[in-house]
């Protein structure tokens, strides 16, 4: 294959998985030039980050939960109740903040459970069982509130979404230990990209030409190295990078690298196949919601962190975020497609677009409106795409 | 009544990168029964699909003349009105509408915008004593069996008028009695002055009840043959459908044959809905190292659901019996049981029960052999591709490599991947059900051989088939099954399908 070739199929036959990423740099681009540069301005890039990390996080279970044939409501109202149940645990009861840390997950892995076990083993589906979740885990959070919020945290709770690591290696106007983490992610990314082209190689598979390769490594470095330098030259490293980041990574192996994340793909592509073929059907749906509370645990602490206390209405809506995140990014409506980095790349897409239209001072409503009609269109594309594919064969 | 009721001339239709119809010519006279015959993907459906107005007037070069007038479809609808209806191979009815409902979907009866029940149910009354089906119009569809539920598209189809009727694979998923029901209706429709077209892989059957036949290979009408010629029989067909003489249709093999591996005895399955339904009944068999086994039975006889309860209990309640596989009794309670015991079930539904569509060839392969190729939960992708590239040049799927989506295979190569998928397993027994159903004939061939190879490699095989000649084609033995019992079993040698059918027909009390 020629690198002509390969890079007209970039955008005319693998539009489908190469779209989002495509609309993502058109998106971020137009708001640039809209915003006169302050969109990728050092601290507004840390912003976002700060900003909408909880978003991320919740996506990473969500594309889980959307490729194995299922949606979940409740995260939103799972997000308030594990956040209140830190807050009560670290303000009233003066425990250490990383007790209500975890109890925190724990909660939000228990409320997974208990939503697993409805959809595993009754069978009632999970936009029942999520809706009734939405309604049953903010009630709780009032209870467990009383009502009122709660804050501020004590310090070191506050770090977990609001700190940073820097000046480890010293700083010269910018901090070393950030860019030293950079160079190292890049680096590698780029190993483990040459030694997955080496294995398929080795196997006789078919490769993209070397031209291509390098092309796309190039890029991606440029990229993720220009983004290093930016927050370095901001706050350093925020801890919630870190988070984030151990978190993609280790949900894409997941998805990609292991028996369970086979499994998921199985049960969303075709359920009858996946049961005739010996998944334990039951037991990897009540893994999927667990993993789903788990992570809306850790957004929760993250959210109520960030915001520095806990609020009986917190997390309104979030679900919608991540759900959209999900489906801008390729996942497909009747489950068996969609990709950890789509439905990152989709989430980023939402968190440009807000805090784009933040920045030009667009007001609430017509954010509103705008993200609707993006995500509309999003899943319009990636139709007319399936339908295309579909004539050809 | 010698004229011609319809023409399609120099019909050529191309999709994106793919010519399906290449100046594809036929002629059918009036009140006649006319079939198509082609292997699959050879463009029969895609011709049907242009003259019924799926493919609008425009989207296709080529002239088709509908009694004397040129037919400019648009749509469905406008060759409707004209008189030409399609069955669809999936039947397009409603479940939860009632019979009457159904017929008049679309084009209900009505004044002022409200229904007129009255006039329906008793129209619709009608149109099933023509079409010989003894429901009520208020019946909903989703009661009514595959068979009675054809019946309900021709008399919708009657309801519309019709004067060119084509039915896609009609019978594929009728059994005897139904298939049989629905050619004497055809007769009848025909008698009436109705035409009829009629695309089947049934040979048999298109032998029996054609006037003509226009075979179609590679998106060309190849040519029409007159049925009653003697010399058109179901091997002059195939040689126009293959373009060659096939020697044989089954090829030859030396069976070597071993121990008893796998036996089952004393199995009743029940019904999982209907209670005190009992599906299969107390029925025993076993399959020696190297012996291809045939299940023969009529449709509901209760084969497809032994082989699914012995399955990792896939189908039924109340199961009792026990599975010994090298004669040591095994747990088959789940499908991970029973893989792990050493045996592989091919589904004859693989589009529903054997494969994902929308993966590719190398993640279908593994799907049901995860474990073997994975350390602490991670998968060795690099081991994936090299087995599933193992899978693809053995059982000759016609692929450049593994990266290709299942869904858009033929039926042939979807049918080894799903063997292959079951070969990675490594199974001591294999139970195929319907192993080549909805395959063309050169494909059919094929799989035959694989599964020659499998028994030659000391695999014992168990296949489950309807069409009595592949039985006798390929087996050593054959089981005869009726009304959920075993009612006897046959060397091949000695099998013929008059005997067969006896045996499938056994009722109950009569033996045992």
């Amino acid at each position: 294959m020629t690198l002509t070739t390969e890079l007209k199929d970039i955008f005319t036959k693998n539009l489908r998985t190469s779209g989002i990423y495509i609309a993502f740099v058109l998106i971020v681009v137009l708001f640039s030039i809209l915003t006169n540069g302050l969109l990728l301005s050092p601290t507004n890039i840390t912003n976002i980050v700060l900003q909408y990390s909880y978003v991320l996080i919740l996506a990473l279970g969500m594309i889980i939960v959307i490729v194995a044939g299922h949606i979940d409501l409740s995260v939103g109202s799972l997000v308030a109740l594990t956040g209140a149940v830190s807050a009560v645990l670290i303000i009233k009861h003066d425990m250490p903040w990383w007790v209500g840390m975890l109890a925190g997950i724990a909660v939000g892995a228990i409320c997974g459970l208990w939503q697993g076990f409805w959809v595993a083993y009754v069978g009632i589906p999970a936009f029942i069982v999520t809706l009734a979740g939405m309604l049953l885990f903010r009630g709780l959070t009032y209870e467990v509130l009383n009502n009122v919020s709660l804050s501020p945290f004590p310090g070191e709770y506050g770090q977990i979404a609001g700190g940073f690591l820097n000046g480890l290696l010293g700083g010269y106007g910018f901090d070393t230990f950030t860019l030293v983490i950079g160079v190292i992610a890049v680096a590698g990314l780029v190993y483990s990209q040459w030694r997955n082209r080496q294995g398929r190689m080795k196997y006789g598979q078919s490769v993209e030409s070397m031209a291509m390769f390098l092309g796309k490594n190039a890029i991606t470095a440029i990229i993720i190295l220009w983004f290093f330098w930016q927050i370095a030259t901001s706050r350093g490293m925020p801890i919630v990078l870190i988070i984030l980041a151990i978190l993609i990574l280790g949900y894409n192996v997941l998805t990609t690298r292991t028996v369970f994340g086979r499994h998921v793909y199985a049960i969303g592509g075709n359920l009858s196949a996946a049961k005739l073929s010996g998944v334990n059907v039951k037991k990897i749906n009540l893994w999927i919601f667990i993993n789903m509370g788990l992570l809306a645990g850790v957004a929760g602490v993250v959210f109520s962190s960030r915001s520095n206390g806990a609020q009986p209405g917190a997390g309104n809506m979030f679900e919608l975020d991540a759900i959209a995140a999900c489906f801008i990014g390729g996942a497909s409506t009747t489950g068996g497609v969609g990709r950890v980095t789509g439905a990152i790349v989709g989430g980023l897409v939402m968190a440009v677009l807000s805090n784009g239209m933040q920045l030009m001072g667009v007001g609430a409503s017509s954010q509103q409106i705008v993200k609707g009609i993006v995500l509309l269109l999003a899943v319009a594309f990636d139709i007319y795409n399936k339908r295309r594919a579909g004539a050809g064969s | 009544m010698d004229t011609t009721i319809l023409q399609m001339q120099e019909i050529t239709k191309t999709f994106p990168g793919v010519k399906a119809l290449d100046g594809v010519n036929l002629s059918v006279r009036t009140g006649e029964i006319h079939a198509i015959c082609g292997e699959n993907g050879a463009g029969k459906s895609t011709l049907m699909k242009v003259l019924s107005g799926v493919y609008p007037h425009g989207s296709y070069e080529g002239q088709i003349i509908f009694e004397g007038e040129e037919l400019k479809a648009a749509s469905i609808k406008d060759s409707e009105a004209k008189g030409i209806v399609i069955i669809h191979q999936e039947l397009a009815l409603v479940p939860y509408l009632s019979v009457a409902e159904n017929i008049f979907l679309g084009n209900e009866t009505s004044r002022g915008g409200f229904i007129d029940w009255n006039e329906t149910n008793h129209r619709a009354a009608d149109l099933l004593k023509r079409v010989g089906l003894n429901e009520l119009p208020i019946t909903q569809v989703g009661q009514l069996g595959v068979g009675k539920q054809q019946l309900v598209e021709i008399a919708k189809a009657l309801s519309k008028n019709v004067k060119l009727l084509i039915l896609d694979e009609p019978t594929a998923a009728l059994n005897d009695d139904d298939s049989e029901h629905l050619l004497n209706l055809l007769r009848g429709l025909r008698d009436q002055g109705i035409t009829s077209i009629i695309i089947s892989h049934k040979l048999g059957e298109i032998e029996d009840i054609a006037n003509t036949t226009t075979i179609i290979r590679d998106g060309q009408s190849i040519e029409a043959l007159d049925m009653a010629d003697p010399a058109s029989n179901q091997n002059r067909i195939i040689r126009g459908m293959v373009g060659r003489e096939l020697s044989s249709r089954y090829p030859e093999r030396e069976p070597n044959i071993g121990e008893v591996v796998f036996e089952v005895r004393d199995w009743s399955v029940q019904h999982p809905v209907q209670q005190e339904r009992t599906v299969v009944d107390h029925a025993s068999l076993n399959v020696r190292a190297g012996e291809i086994v045939g299940i023969a039975g009529l449709m509901g006889a209760g084969r497809t659901e032994l082989a699914m309860s012995v399955f990792g209990h896939s189908y039924g309640r109340n199961i009792s019996g026990s599975v010994l596989m090298d004669g040591k009794p095994v747990d088959t309670s789940t499908v991970g049981k029973a893989i792990k015991a050493g045996i592989a079930y091919v589904s004859e539904d693989r589009k529903k029960f054997g494969l994902n569509l929308i993966e590719d060839i190398r993640v279908n392969t593994t799907a049901a052999g995860l474990g073997k190729i994975s350390s602490n939960g991670f998968v060795n992708g690099n081991k994936e591709i090299q087995i599933a590239e193992h899978y693809r040049q053995s059982m000759r799927i016609k692929t450049p490599n593994v990266m290709a989506k299942v869904g858009n295979l033929s039926g042939g190569n979807q049918q080894k991947v799903v063997l292959g998928k079951w070969l990675h397993t490594a199974p001591e027994l294999l139970i195929l059900d319907e192993p080549t159903r909805g395959i063309d004939v050169g494909a059919k061939y094929e799989i035959y051989t694989i599964i020659n190879e499998l028994a030659a490699a000391g695999k014992a095989v168990l296949v489950i088939s309807s069409e009595l000649p592949e039985l006798l084609g390929i087996c050593d033995r054959i089981y005869t099954l009726a009304y959920g019992r075993m009612t006897g079993q046959l060397p091949a040698a000695e099998a013929t399908q008059e005997r067969l059918m006896e045996l499938m027909t056994i009722e109950k009390e009569s033996t045992r």
